[in-house]
């Protein structure tokens, strides 16, 4: 089984190659709709603007592709700004549309708190999930973003940095996580592991 | 559920090689990046520096292939600077493997770089390294690797780079870096605590209770050291117990549970 990573032209393919060929994953760059169109597993990483993702998704031709790939129930991983795409629409670009196959959107961190929310930090399970599998309850990942999607019926895991917000999405076919697992240590690549386990 | 306070080992690399001045004794060569890095991640440094000190149009790609060498040996977040003065140049340095680069003397020159870097890469990835010094009653930026002023006011200068969208600023203390007395924390606490970004204190770290210090004191969100941690026999681990038994919130799960 090979996992297909969603190359829009920005976002830290490298890094997440990596991580996944430690777990002995087989991995390609998807660029073209017909590599999606194939795909058995997809992952949407991703880093920067919102605009610039959904701009780079459409300039490929890649947002129907990932459309019919939910459609078919192809298990998905979304991280970092991968995990908000998953969403209706984002407060950082409200006159981009997100992928939407979730209810909500992804919402501004307040001013209050120190943001972007750059670091180390834990999270609390809302639901038992498959993500977290494993993982000590007291465990830290990393996290680099200034927005985030409030806390709904799709959160498996919640942090809180000025709001509650999804740290861990499962819903069906669609996995996401607002951390980087590729960059969260052996933690993440625990995470990274239960995704593969949850797509066999 | 708290954001853990980060320790940062900072890797200073010429010509392919970690160095570190010590007490103005020059430079002396602390080892291989690669190596060193493996070493911090296995110890559970939050995040790995490295700064391009060489700075020549010929160290440009070993740096790049030294940061490539970095990433394929790390699994947390790298951040990479020195000399980057253009998109193209971030660009390369985030294609090598970086997660974040950091901007100095060129920011001061053009600010604008700030917001460009910012719109491209994302806030997040841009670390804005500010030089200071204290002056009899004012902190002063430095530029150039701390030979000449900038003419500008540590503080005006967070708050600039922060409204063009600087998602970090590395606070280094020239006048401690590499002396081994202790953070500043005065210019720390000051800063961290009126801008909106997080702030990572350098320069001047010696024992385990300096970075007590500049924690609590100091109000920095991480804490930026090299010497200490190439030349030391206690780890990054060691650090962090320490700092956790004193109530700092720091990640201390090095594994997850198999």
């Amino acid at each position: 089984m090979k996992v297909s990573i969603v190359d829009y032209g920005a976002g830290n393919l490298p890094s997440v190659e990596r991580a996944l060929a430690v777990l002995g994953a087989a991995t390609e760059r998807a660029s073209e709709a017909r590599q999606i169109s194939n795909a058995q597993v997809l992952v949407l990483p991703g880093v920067g603007h919102f605009s610039a993702f959904v701009a780079g998704l459409r300039a490929r031709k890649l947002e129907a592709v990932i459309r019919d790939a939910h459609a078919r129930a192809v298990p998905i991983l979304g991280i970092c700004l991968g995990l908000q795409a998953f969403f209706v629409s984002s407060h950082e670009a409200p006159n981009e549309a997100g992928l939407g196959f979730l209810d909500g959107d992804v919402r501004s961190l307040p001013e209050r708190v120190k943001s972007p929310h750059l670091g180390w930090n834990q999270v609390r399970t809302v639901k038992i999930g498959r993500l977290l599998r494993g993982v000590a309850a007291d465990a830290h990942f990393y996290f680099a973003h200034s927005f985030a999607a409030p806390v709904n019926e799709y959160t498996a895991a919640a942090c809180d940095h000025g709001f509650p917000f999804a740290a861990v999405i499962e819903f069906k076919n669609l996995f996401g996580v607002q951390f980087h697992p590729e960059k969260s240590g052996a933690t993440g690549s625990r995470v990274l592991r239960n995704f593969l386990d949850a797509t066999r | 559920m708290t954001l853990a306070r980060r320790i940062i080992p900072c890797l200073d690399v010429d010509a392919g090689r970690v160095v570190k001045g010590i007490e103005f004794k020059g430079l002396r060569d602390m080892g291989d990046p690669a190596e060193l890095a493996a070493r911090y991640n296995r110890e559970g440094a939050d995040e790995i520096v490295m700064l391009d000190i060489s700075a020549s149009v010929e160290g440009r790609s070993t740096f790049l292939e030294t940061v490539r060498r970095v990433a394929e040996q790390t699994n947390i977040p790298l951040t990479a600077g020195g000399g980057i003065r253009t998109l193209r140049e971030a660009h390369d340095v985030f294609l090598a493997g970086a997660d974040k680069i950091t901007i100095n003397t060129a920011a001061v020159r053009r600010p604008e770089l700030i917001s460009e870097l910012a719109g491209q890469f994302g806030s997040q990835a841009v670390v804005l390294s500010m030089d200071v010094k204290r002056i009899s009653d004012s902190w002063e930026v430095f530029v150039r690797g701390g030979r000449e002023s900038a003419g500008l006011q540590a503080l005006a200068w967070a708050h600039g780079g922060v409204a063009r969208g600087a998602g970090e600023i590395l606070l280094t203390a020239i006048d401690r870096d590499g002396t081994l007395s202790g953070f500043d924390c005065e210019m720390t606490a000051t800063i961290a605590s009126a801008v909106s970004v997080p702030v990572i204190a350098s320069g001047g770290a010696k024992t385990f209770a300096d970075f007590y210090e500049v924690f609590s004191k100091g109000a920095a969100d991480a804490a930026l050291a090299a010497s200490i941690f190439h030349i030391a026999t206690e780890s990054i681990s060691e650090l962090k117990s320490y700092l956790h038994e004193r109530g700092v919130p720091v990640r201390l799960d090095l594994y997850a549970r198999e």
